[in-house]
């Protein structure tokens, strides 16, 4: 009986789609990543199990960490907007240029008597330099009520949304930090705030 | 397609010596595989590193109206000491005797469940109330530890408040407070 020969074929598969996929996915990947942003401060955030997601607009962080509180608001509009409020209120008139690069700054914590010099800094001497903290006073000095009010203006008269805070805050800081966080939001009707934290099973 | 015509166009006359025709076809496999790895590694970097949160909701605290009394008797209090340790009591302080417990899943979360379970049965099914009083010793951690363990037991009525001097006492004579 004559052998039934199968054809045979070539394995090469053409990969050119494939290709073409791999790399379309890979650019729509890098360009969706978001750069981590740096805290000034070393932060271990705790551990829980019932999270859900946080949103990334509208959205500002509050960091504590070595008894030090930095302040971020996401969005280059509102970061502007939130200076120009700042500055009505406390008097001090920021030129153009300091504006663009705050708005390029993520996370600070300098008052805001410091905050040209810290402006006028190149962004590798903004990452080195240490940072003393927006002051939390709960007397009269409360700097971090100011800006998380600006804030609020900001992202309400951009964006008309209500503008949703997190705190982000390290394990080992003692609670009077946070409390003191926490009594500056309270003061202004925020009753509603996001603890970031990072996930644990049960 | 990865492939070019090099058939070339029209015919060629008289016998002109050609260079042999190489396949411009190019072997795309490793070229995927590194596509792919990369968008492995971006996929994982990207989604699995987005920072999640806890809800917490605060009383308001100028508003009088929301502001209700409880009974003392279902009302559990959390005094957070430091050393990663705690003490709980139900009732008034001073009355009931504290007992000191960790953090962990056979600590507070037994405790927790138990005394929801009791105080349940002793008050026709009403939940426990649980006030959780931070010392200034306390870590955050401590504080988002414990807000987790209500979240997991699912009791609801819950408040962060101050701690006063009568139960600051308690942690001290406890060696939870210096």
């Amino acid at each position: 009986m004559p052998r039934v020969k199968v054809a045979r074929k070539s394995t090469a598969i053409d990969m050119t789609a494939m290709c073409d996929v791999a790399f379309l996915l890979l650019t729509f990947f890098i360009l969706s990543a978001k750069p981590k942003t740096q805290d000034p401060a070393q932060i271990q955030i705790p551990a829980a199990t019932v999270i859900g997601p946080i949103p990334e607009v509208d959205f500002s962080t509050i960091s504590i960490g070595q008894g030090k509180v930095f302040f971020n608001v996401e969005g280059d509009d509102i970061r502007k907007k939130t200076l120009e409020i700042m500055g009505d209120k406390y008097k001090i008139a920021f030129t153009p240029d300091e504006k663009n690069i705050f708005a390029g700054v993520e996370s600070f914590g300098v008052p805001i008597s410091q905050l040209k010099t810290f402006l006028a800094m190149d962004a590798k001497q903004r990452s080195t330099v240490t940072q003393p903290g927006i002051p939390v006073d709960t007397t009269n000095t409360n700097e971090l009520y100011d800006w998380v009010h600006s804030a609020r203006l900001a992202d309400k008269a951009l964006h008309d949304k209500d503008l949703k805070i997190g705190i982000k805050g390290n394990s080992q800081e003692e609670f009077p930090t946070v409390a003191k966080v926490i009594a500056t939001l309270q003061k202004q009707k925020v009753d509603r705030f996001n603890l970031i934290t990072s996930l644990k099973s049960k | 397609m990865a492939e070019l015509d090099t058939s070339g166009g029209g015919k060629h006359k008289g016998g002109k010596v050609r260079t042999k025709k190489k396949a411009t076809r190019v072997d795309l496999t490793a070229m995927v595989d590194l596509a792919f790895l990369l968008i492995t590694f971006f996929i994982l970097t990207t989604t699995l590193n987005k920072p999640k949160a806890m809800e917490l909701i605060m009383p308001d605290k100028d508003d009088k109206n929301t502001q209700m009394p409880v009974p003392e008797s279902r009302t559990m209090t959390l005094l957070l000491g430091d050393n990663n340790k705690l003490e709980w009591f139900v009732g008034e302080p001073g009355k009931t005797q504290p007992a000191v417990i960790g953090y962990g899943k056979e600590d507070l979360r037994k405790v927790l469940v138990d005394q929801n379970n009791l105080i349940k049965q002793s008050h026709g099914g009403q939940p426990m109330i649980v006030v959780v009083k931070p010392s200034a010793q306390s870590t955050y951690k401590n504080v988002v530890t414990v807000m987790d363990e209500l979240n997991i037991t699912g009791i609801e009525q819950r408040a962060i408040v101050d701690i006063t001097p009568v139960e600051l006492a308690l942690l001290k004579r406890d060696n939870l407070y210096k």
